[in-house]
């Protein structure tokens, strides 16, 4: 039967070699096409996402199981000194939050007197990494939360200590993360001892921003600590990103050579956190003035 | 039916390809990890050209895409293309010496690297390592291993 059946497929008729490579190749350049400037084959991928993603999740498998395993057996006391080290850092954080609460509501206060908007305060996910290996030449990353859990391209990406990146695609059960050290990721960024605003991109190196877009005569110096300045609308305002490690003016260069270290542990952390920053502004007129257009619209009718 | 004989071992070794192609591994054995779905496409297509087709290599392509995070059409491209030859030349290829039948693999992984190359730069032209050429030898080199791992898979189907 199937010597029957192969013999059936060697003569089967059908489109000739040829036609079928040029279908395959106007379908894959069309593909490209497409997907480079639109969304639209965003449903396609999240279809075929749910063949890949039980692959993706099958080769973490193993370091999930490692690091379970690893927990289960590690002792006793180690255990409790852990817990007590984490509850002593949970009781002076909390303390410092005892006292930003007041702070945040006085700057909102503040920033209603200038006629500033303000943005609220921001929602966190925690996502695991995936321990999977992407093309070495990017800095992208997988984590285990997708749009089941609505997450959505361009959000900002954190960890304990500062900016990892953005998301910049979402699957149903997992998402792409960019590193902010990628070459093809920028991020504004300020300077936080006086607010030098100035853009950090990536340099491909894990441990390495370069800061190329800042004069030799700039007010920077190593040890400053950059954080986001909220420009782009893509990161909220006030993240801590990099420190500046070097600062070599080139006299005979338009700018000024300068790189960082990323505040975040980019290759060390398994847990990072994704934001979600509300965008409803603080109404800009105080409540009196609201009050007397209300009392001015009845009279205009 | 009978068309998809056999069709589930192709399937297995595929995602066990897959597996392998992204399986963690510090950065310098990443670097010159080869493409070892491409490899067991083209053992397929050469060992039952009736039954692993362009089309076939062009829907794997699209899954590589989703799994590398990759723009739909470029690895479905590349595939496609070296699928093409492999089956325009598989009657020669499989009375070629262990030698020359590498060398012709060597230049199906340099064509697919290439046409990747190709469409990287033209989203985003960026300075390159040399090393994005590395998996292309090191593929060369996994081939005769390919070769006997998938045709023992193959003939232990007969046997049965």
């Amino acid at each position: 039967m199937p010597r029957k059946s192969a013999i059936k497929l060697l003569f089967a008729t059908g489109p000739s070699i040829n036609t079928r490579l040029l279908v395959a190749v106007i379908a894959s350049i069309a593909l490209l096409a497409t997907e480079q400037t639109s969304i639209r084959l965003d449903p396609l991928r999240a279809t075929l996402s749910f063949f890949i993603d039980p692959i993706k999740y099958l080769v973490n498998l193993p370091s999930t199981l490692i690091e379970q395993t690893s927990d289960s057996i590690s002792s006793y006391t180690a255990l409790k000194k852990e817990n007590e080290r984490l509850r002593e850092e949970q009781l002076i954080q909390q303390t410092r939050l005892l006292k930003f609460a007041a702070l945040e509501k006085e700057n909102i206060r503040l920033r209603a007197l200038l006629e500033n908007s303000f943005k609220l305060g921001e929602q966190v996910l925690v996502a695991e990494l995936l321990s999977i290996n992407m093309d070495p030449y990017e800095h992208i990353v997988q984590v285990n939360k997708g749009t089941r859990f609505g997450v959505h391209p361009q959000q900002p990406v954190l960890d304990a200590n500062g900016v990892v990146g953005q998301v910049i695609r979402s699957l149903p059960l997992s998402s792409e993360i960019m590193l902010i050290t990628d070459p093809n990721h920028a991020i504004p960024v300020q300077v936080n001892r006086n607010g030098l605003l100035t853009i950090a991109v990536g340099s491909g190196q894990m441990n390495r921003l370069n800061l190329p877009y800042l004069p030799n005569n700039a007010d920077i110096q190593p040890g400053d600590l950059l954080i986001t300045s909220g420009l782009g609308g893509t990161f909220p305002q006030g993240y801590p990103v990099a420190v500046v490690d070097e600062f070599t003016p080139e006299p005979n260069k338009p700018f000024a050579s300068i790189t960082a270290t990323p505040k975040a542990m980019l290759n060390r952390n398994r847990e990072l956190m994704i934001v979600w920053s509300n965008t409803t502004p603080i109404p800009l007129t105080s409540p009196q003035k609201a009050n007397d257009k209300k009392t001015e619209t009845p009279a205009d009718e | 039916m009978n068309n998809y004989y056999g069709f589930g071992r192709i399937i297995l070794t595929i995602v066990l390809a897959m597996c392998l192609r992204i399986a963690p591994m510090p950065d310098m054995m990443a670097a010159i990890n080869p493409d070892w779905v491409l490899l067991s496409l083209i053992y397929w297509s050469l060992a039952m050209p009736e039954r692993v087709g362009i089309f076939h290599a062009w829907a794997f392509g699209l899954l590589t895409d989703v799994l590398m995070g990759k723009l739909f059409g470029q690895y479905a491209l590349a595939y496609s293309l070296v699928i093409y030859l492999c089956l325009k030349l598989h009657k020669r290829l499989r009375q070629y010496p262990l030698i020359q039948q590498g060398l012709f693999i060597f230049f199906c992984l340099l064509l697919s690297q290439l046409l990747l190359f190709w469409i990287k730069n033209l989203q985003h032209p960026s300075q390159l390592h040399p090393s994005f050429w590395l998996p292309v030898i090191t593929g060369t080199l996994c081939w005769p291993l390919v070769y006997t791992m998938l045709r023992f898979i193959r003939l232990s189907r007969r046997a049965k």
